[in-house]
């Protein structure tokens, strides 16, 4: 039972080509800032890459890991315990189960079921959300979960008694799972509740403000399966 | 007929204005009012059950259709349907309605209102118990419920007052 088959997500494409119309300030300029950074990053390359040091790039040997596409928001939820999110892009578009959701300022979601022209996304405003995430410039990792509290705020557990945690440190995919890349960003540090024995759990402030997405990013990760296959191997 | 079709009409419109416009107010951030379950209320009154109990059953699977919740709103939805004829007895205090004639508006407007708070509080009860599904957050699903009852029993009487002509 989901939004992404064709009568309720044309009726939720009708609405959003009315709605798109209000967010389009915010929208460019976000996408702006994007492409500012982008265009920043493009000519520190340009730089380092001269005659001189010229090197001979093999393209049969060079993988490539992950695949992204576009999509749109049609349906955004952020008022319920277990939110789910519509995208306007299907299995047409190559768009699979399981692929990781995101924008230029952080994680948004995870895909779950997959029609033709529609599929829906698991928030990671839900309580079946579970990603693994790592303070940047450290190698402990933990889940980020949602306690349905607040939509800009999300948790996260199990990090190891010895991390060295600050208020305002940045929060980042830990690329331990094969659905999320490492280092796309999530929050930052906005309060740590510590015992004696352990970090209990640490609010981390979203990047992104979950009220206003509209133009996201899928990943696909193409080693997926090879990583699946190998895992399921040693369990044998 | 003209029962059926009259009915069918107000079962689309209610499913769009609730789908399109409630399930976006978002007051205070996070409240959004469950309108539809007006049709329970404004459905004639009929000693047989089943076509309310169809009409309800669809009418929560169509709002769960649109917003990704997996028939809770269904079961809620047909719980209350379930439930209005005996509620409405225990009220008005009456065993026997005068089925023809009934209406929200030919009751006293105190056990009217008695009455729509019993049911939405009841609905509203189960939905977030089923959305939350655990007893660790016992008090969001209460408080949750409380406040949205506020709002949709509000919006409700509001509608009803606005809408119906008094017997």
């Amino acid at each position: 039972m989901s939004s992404a088959n064709n009568i309720t997500g044309g009726i939720y494409n009708k609405l959003n080509s009315i709605n798109d119309f209000f967010n389009l300030k915010t929208e460019n300029q976000r996408l702006l800032e994007e492409n500012t950074y982008l265009k920043n990053l493009l000519s520190i390359e340009q730089f380092s890459i001269d005659s001189i040091n010229k090197i001979n790039i093999d393209s049969t040997t060079q993988v490539k890991r992950f695949d992204y596409f576009s999509a749109k928001i049609l349906k955004n939820d952020f008022t319920r315990r277990n939110n789910f999110l519509l995208i306007n892009k299907g299995s047409k578009f190559g768009i699979e189960p399981e692929m990781a959701v995101v924008n230029s300022k952080g994680i948004i979601g995870v895909t779950k079921n997959v029609s033709k022209y529609h599929a829906t996304v698991i928030s990671i405003l839900n309580s079946y959300s579970q990603i693994n995430a790592k303070i940047k410039n450290d190698h402990h990792f933990g889940t980020l979960t949602w306690n349905g509290k607040d939509y800009q705020k999300i948790q996260l557990l199990d990090l190891p008694r010895q991390t060295k945690v600050k208020i305002g440190d940045t929060i980042i995919t830990g690329g331990k799972s094969t659905i999320f890349p490492e280092g796309i960003l999530v929050g930052v540090v906005d309060n740590i509740e510590k015992n004696n024995k352990k970090f209990e759990v640490i609010d981390v402030k979203l990047f992104n403000d979950m009220s206003s997405i509209s133009n996201v990013n899928l990943i696909k990760n193409n080693q997926k399966d090879e990583i699946i296959k190998l895992q399921l191997d040693n369990d044998e | 007929m003209n029962n059926l079709f009259q009915n069918s009409i107000w079962f689309v419109v209610l499913v769009i204005i609730q789908v399109l416009f409630f399930n976006n107010i978002n007051l205070f951030g996070y409240i959004n009012p469950l309108f539809y379950i007006i049709f329970i209320f404004y459905y004639p009154l009929k000693k047989e059950k089943i076509s309310l109990l169809f009409f309800s059953f669809f009418l929560g699977l169509c709002i769960d259709f649109f917003s990704d919740t997996g028939g809770i709103n269904a079961a809620a939805t047909l719980f209350i349907a379930y439930i209005r004829l005996p509620i409405l007895s225990a009220i008005l205090r009456k065993s026997e309605f005068d089925y023809q004639l009934f209406n929200i508006r030919a009751i006293s407007f105190g056990k009217s209102i008695w009455y729509i708070i019993t049911l939405t509080f009841i609905h509203h009860l189960i939905v977030f118990g089923l959305d939350y599904f655990s007893f660790n957050e016992f008090w969001n699903i209460i408080s949750k419920t409380f406040i949205t009852s506020i709002f949709t029993v509000s919006l409700i009487l509001l509608a009803i007052i606005l809408f119906t002509k008094r017997r």
